[in-house]
């Protein structure tokens, strides 16, 4: 399943991607808040304006609980993988934005069932997924070599351009 | 995350800080279903000056609280929220549903 605010896999396609960092860690609630320091401080590496970076970490830090949650079901000390890439123009210089790329053992994800719910609807739960959805360029699910995958990208606000043609 | 009570004009003030998040969220719910169902306290405040960060499981557990509350007929009332809290607010449009105030002073006397 895939979602975009429009910028989407045109956009990715103009960009390198370049290995930040690779993060193993397991599945417990109380690891989320190193994973929120350590990413909010990345982001902000990268020249992310604050209300950008708390969008990223917001956005990780619900896919990372909902993993916990959903994938295996609140089971503590199962595997998750964070890598983070950043995203560059040709030369390799400028930024253009970071790729998240979450990887899970867990019970397969149905994307028929990732829809979160409607906000007029007030109840407790469901909002992970629109938050997730509000804040990053792209969300973007999958399964592959029996993990669930899920990509998310948040583009800078304004793309620093090196030839002139890249972030049109 | 910490929650501090402290008693106050009709009810009770629950001073909260530090991330409500996955991890924290349990506590917080325990203490204001507590509150409200249990104690049946009037007013409960939440004192959210001092949350650095809060997720949906957090929002969560606001709206359970809320709903709680509107079923006994109390009042649940937060007030001087930080800027992420209030961020994450708007995202869930929940900014209208609940009960907001800008500071103590504000909310004690409403």
């Amino acid at each position: 399943m895939k979602s975009s605010n429009g910028k989407g896999r045109k956009a990715y396609k103009q960009f390198q991607a370049h290995l930040l960092l690779r993060l193993e860690m397991r599945s417990n609630p109380e690891a989320l808040c190193l994973v929120r320091a350590m990413l909010d401080r990345a982001a902000e590496t990268l020249n992310f304006h604050p209300a950008e970076r708390r969008a990223i970490v917001r956005s990780v830090d619900e896919a990372l609980a909902n993993v916990i949650k959903h994938a295996y079901e609140g089971k503590s000390g199962m595997p998750i993988v964070v890598t983070f890439r950043r995203l560059c123009g040709q030369n390799q210089k400028t930024c253009a934005g970071i790729e998240v790329l979450l990887e899970d053992e867990g019970v397969a994800v149905n994307p028929a069932k990732l829809k979160g719910r409607a906000l007029e609807d007030i109840r407790p739960g469901g909002l992970g997924l629109h938050f997730m959805r509000q804040s990053m360029d792209e969300v973007e699910f999958g399964r592959k070599h029996g993990k669930n995958q899920l990509r998310m990208v948040k583009y800078l606000a304004i793309p620093k351009t090196e030839s002139g043609s890249e972030g049109e | 995350m910490q929650i501090a009570a402290r008693e106050s004009q009709g009810g009770t003030i629950l001073d909260l800080s530090g991330d409500i998040d996955l991890a924290h969220s349990p506590a917080m719910r325990k203490a204001l279903l507590g509150e409200i169902r249990e104690k049946r306290t009037p007013k409960v405040f939440l004192n959210l000056k001092n949350v650095r960060y809060i997720d949906s499981s957090g929002i969560a557990s606001l709206v359970e609280g809320l709903k709680a509350s509107r079923e006994i007929g109390s009042r649940l009332i937060l007030y001087s929220l930080s800027n992420t809290v209030r961020e994450v607010m708007q995202l869930s449009r929940l900014q209208k549903i609940f009960e907001i105030y800008e500071n103590e002073e504000q909310a004690l006397s409403s």
